[in-house]
């Protein structure tokens, strides 16, 4: 029992994380339709960049997240406005194989530069954890979680209460009629897929702290971002963040029940499970025509 | 007359198509005969018939499956598995063995595929990539059947050296000649209809009574049998399995790509790419493997594909000859409107 | 003001065909120029030239003498000219009040904004009511009067209507159409497609009827209205 609560706090703790960067990308998938499969190596690029600032810099992983997510952004959009933009008419299928062929591309630009031995970004206190009432809470996760819920609470607060939050969901809702009132639909695309992208670079910089990484980490996270994506609907961010939370839970308590190999299986089997019950996912919601 | 129309409309060009591919198969490994031109064939056949079995469900019925390396990796451990644990032999036995893996992994993959093709577009290809790397998770950690991550060793074949690569070849290329030949049977039938209306408007080919789960399932599952198939024949040509190496989402893409620098949905586009890009791809692996250049040079032949012949060859090709063909005549209009045209996507949050 | 619509040989369509095959139409200022004909004529289609969302092939469109040919919707909406579409175009999970900020969204001060909400919200009873209700949750009807409340927003002097009654119980159809009038008695230039011509006519001053991508016909309503050919060809039994 003690194991299985100890599992669980970790596998809250991580589930943030990866409700940060499965969050990106359920806005980039609501705004655009484009399923981002580039998000797992952005979050790699990102640890990597927070790696060499931390050891050729000293720039704590934490503070790197300032510089990342602003970079990050303007990677997205660039990304967006460079390749993604001229194929919306053409199919959503041809810029999901774009952006895996991009992936593909980074990965190796990535291999290149840095090598594939995997990596870990450990500042001094790494290894520090707090025991409360019996459970000991690791620092770095902690502190990963903590910025997770300030950056999906500034989007929330975006998305919610801001002009452009609007012009967000609107486009999402129904891009003809945003454009009709006068929305950019190109630009409010650009500046999704940046959001989107700027929360894999937050997501990185601190996943590079929890675990080893190197090029080819992108498939593993790619899984398991995915399968978050499907069980939380696509495009709902609550259910994005819910799904995120119960898969870091599931995983960290097979990790430690059974055997870490099969811990991110376990995210596939939940997602197979959920679907032989509800096609369209936890929370998503049966859309009109083809999803 | 519409018989004799017809007749003489496909069936010579068929015929005389089908001829010229099956007299190239038989005498290339003859005219190339080094080995590591007839290595570079192997691949190339081997991916051309990659890319048409992916067309079946990827061109076909516009489902864009990524994880076909699954059962590629599928077909690929059945044949290690078979050769090393079930005694099967060396030599020429071990082909015996391809035949029931395809069907074996065709009959395998319907509970499976009956989930995914549940949901479309977009969670679809999520979903397809999923299972492989389902698969590979489950080649790294059933040790007992896999050996992990270590890999299996495949007896490798007393085949002579001089012409070690030639009864792979020919295996290859009999496999190449029946996916092409399933790929247009399907066509060629109303299943191909059916998988067209699929394509085009789904909901509205179901109102119309076609059994779209059913043509949907049946082209998976001769995709997924004949990728098998190859990655049985690979297996024992490469002698040595591993799972980074057998269930690769290089592969899948690879065949994608292929299929779409052809040409998706047309019979002979996916063979015509893998000839492009197979020797590339060879000579990038080659020189550049080391490196992970390799990955990078990879990634832009994509992009520049994708951006540059969006259609693919065969298709753009076909349509100039045609404009040439009807300049003169008017243009004619569709009476409705493309559904897209009108709201591309007026789903809700 | 003088808000008349101006189009002159105008060739438009998606993909590889033409919908409008070289369409000359005027709509003159401060009437109901009503859009009628068979489905594919290209009715939609002449609105969504006009407001931008589809830039034509040849020809021009005039906004009260000015080329605005090609205009992006965002510059049309600058110049006064508003599209409701025909399929809802409400955002179904924003709220009544964020649907109508949406509404003046290329305004960027915005206390007006709010302002101007909260004057339609006293003319329209319903935004007031529903406010804080998303706006999937109305019915088809409501839905459809909070649109043209939206469309009110920037208080545009020519508004484009696709089909608004399509859909629509016969109360809530005579509503809209009332409201129609309402808007038109103010002046404004009001260009309607409506598939129930007759209904379309009955409030209309003018009437065009559009077959095959141009305008064969434009007469006042009125006459449309009896003329024993249009009814036979395009108003069914009446």
């Amino acid at each position: 029992m003690h194991l299985i609560v100890q599992a669980t706090i970790g596998g809250i703790l991580i589930g943030g994380v990866y409700a940060l960067l499965a969050s990106g990308q359920a806005m980039i998938f609501g705004v655009t339709r484009t399923v981002n499969f580039a998000q797992a190596i952005f979050a790699i690029l990102s640890a990597y960049l927070s790696y060499t600032l931390f050891s050729d810099f000293g720039v704590d992983p934490f503070l790197s997240v300032l510089v990342l997510v602003p970079t990050m952004f303007a990677f997205g959009s660039a990304i967006y406005i460079v390749f993604l933009r001229r194929l919306t008419r053409s199919g959503a299928e041809l810029a999901l194989l774009v952006l895996y062929a991009m992936a593909i591309g980074i990965q190796g630009t990535l291999d290149y530069f840095y090598k594939t031995n995997t990596r870990v970004i450990s500042p001094g206190y790494t290894n520090h954890s707090w025991t409360v009432g019996g459970y000991q809470i690791s620092e770095v996760r902690l502190f990963a979680f903590l910025l997770a819920v300030v950056v999906l609470g500034s989007l929330h607060a975006i998305r919610q209460h801001t002009k452009l939050g609007r012009a967000l969901r609107a486009t999402a809702q129904n891009p003809t009629a945003a454009q009709l009132l006068g929305v950019n639909v190109e630009r409010v695309s650009a500046i999704a897929m940046g959001l989107g992208v700027a929360t894999a670079g937050a997501a990185g910089a601190v996943f590079g702290m929890v675990v080893p990484f190197n090029g080819n980490s992108q498939y593993d996270l790619l899984s398991k971002l995915l399968s978050i994506s499907v069980l939380g609907g696509m495009a709902s961010m609550p259910g994005t963040i819910v799904a995120a939370v119960i898969l870091g839970v599931v995983e960290s308590v097979v990790a430690a029940k059974i055997s870490p190999d099969w811990s991110a299986f376990s995210f596939l089997v939940v997602l197979f499970a959920v679907l032989t019950v509800r096609p369209q996912g936890l929370f998503g919601r049966r859309l009109r025509g083809a999803l | 007359m519409t018989w004799l129309g017809r007749e003489s409309r496909t069936r010579p060009g068929g015929a005389l198509q089908a001829f010229a591919f099956l007299g190239a198969l038989a005498v290339l490994p003859v005219v190339m005969g080094r080995h590591w031109q007839v290595n570079l064939l192997v691949f190339t056949l081997m991916y051309a018939g990659l890319a048409s079995a992916w067309n079946l469900v990827g061109g076909y019925a516009g489902y864009a499956a990524l994880g076909h390396g699954a059962f590629f990796g599928i077909g690929a451990y059945a044949m290690a598995i078979g050769t090393t644990h079930l005694g099967v032999g060396t030599g020429y036995r071990p082909f015996l063995l391809v035949l029931p893996i395809a069907v074996g992994t065709a009959l395998a993959v319907v509970p499976i595929a009956r989930l995914l093709l549940r949901t479309r577009a977009a969670t679809f290809a999520v979903l397809s990539i999923t299972v492989m790397f389902m698969v590979q998770t489950f080649a790294y950690n059933i040790r007992s059947l896999t050996h992990g991550s270590q890999g299996i060793a495949v007896p490798v074949p007393p085949f002579p050296f001089t012409t070690f690569e030639r009864p792979f070849y020919y295996a290859m290329a009999i496999l190449l000649a029946l996916t092409v030949a399933v790929c247009w049977a399907v066509r060629s039938s109303q299943l191909g209809l059916a998988l067209n209306a699929v394509r085009d408007d789904e909901d509205r080919a179901r109102g119309l009574g076609v059994q779209t789960e059913l043509v949907k399932l049946i082209a998976f599952s001769l995709s997924a049998g004949l990728t098998a198939a190859f990655g049985a024949v690979w297996a024992y040509y490469i002698s040595y399995v591993f799972p980074g190496f057998a269930i690769d989402p290089l592969l899948s893409l690879g065949a994608i790509l292929m299929a779409f620098l052809g040409g998706r949905h047309t019979l002979w586009g996916p063979v015509v790419g893998a000839a492009l890009i197979v020797p590339a791809q060879q000579y990038f692996a080659y020189r550049y493997g080391a490196s992970h250049l390799y990955l990078i040079a990879y990634a832009a032949l994509f992009l520049i594909v994708i951006y540059l012949l969006p259609d693919g060859i065969l298709p753009s090709t076909t349509q100039r000859l045609n404009r040439l063909r009807t300049r003169s005549r008017a243009r004619t209009t569709p009476d409705l409107l493309p559904m897209e045209a009108l709201n591309p996507r007026g789903e809700s949050e | 003001m003088d808000a008349s619509l101006e189009l002159r040989g105008i060739v438009a369509g998606y993909g590889q065909g033409d919908i409008l095959r070289g369409l000359d139409l005027d709509v003159p200022a401060g009437q109901i120029t009503c859009l009628i004909g068979p489905n594919g004529a290209g009715k939609s289609t002449v609105l969504r030239v006009i407001s931008g969302l589809l830039e034509p092939r040849a020809g021009h469109v005039r906004l009260a003498g000015e080329d605005v040919t090609g205009w992006s919707p965002q510059r049309m909406l600058e110049r006064g000219v508003a599209h409701v579409p025909q399929e809802r175009s409400l955002f179904p999970s924003m709220s009544v009040w964020d649907n109508m900020l949406m509404g003046a969204y290329i305004i960027d001060d915005r206390a007006a904004v709010v302002r101007r909400a909260t004057e339609i919200a006293d003319r329209w009873p319903i935004v007031a009511r529903r406010r804080n209700d998303l706006a999937g949750s109305l019915s088809g009807g409501e839905q459809k009067t909070v649109e043209i409340a939206r469309a009110m927003m920037l208080d545009p002097p020519v508004i484009c209507f696709d089909e608004p009654s399509v859909g629509l119980e016969p109360r809530a159809r005579k509503n809209i159409f009332g409201i129609l009038a309402e808007l038109s008695s103010d002046g404004r230039t009001i260009l309607l497609v409506e598939q129930n011509a007759r209904s379309g006519l009955a409030i209309a001053h003018t009437g065009a009827v559009l077959d095959a991508g141009i305008a064969r016909l434009v007469a006042p309503a009125s006459e449309l209205l009896e003329s024993p050919e249009v009814g036979r060809l395009y108003l069914g039994a009446p």
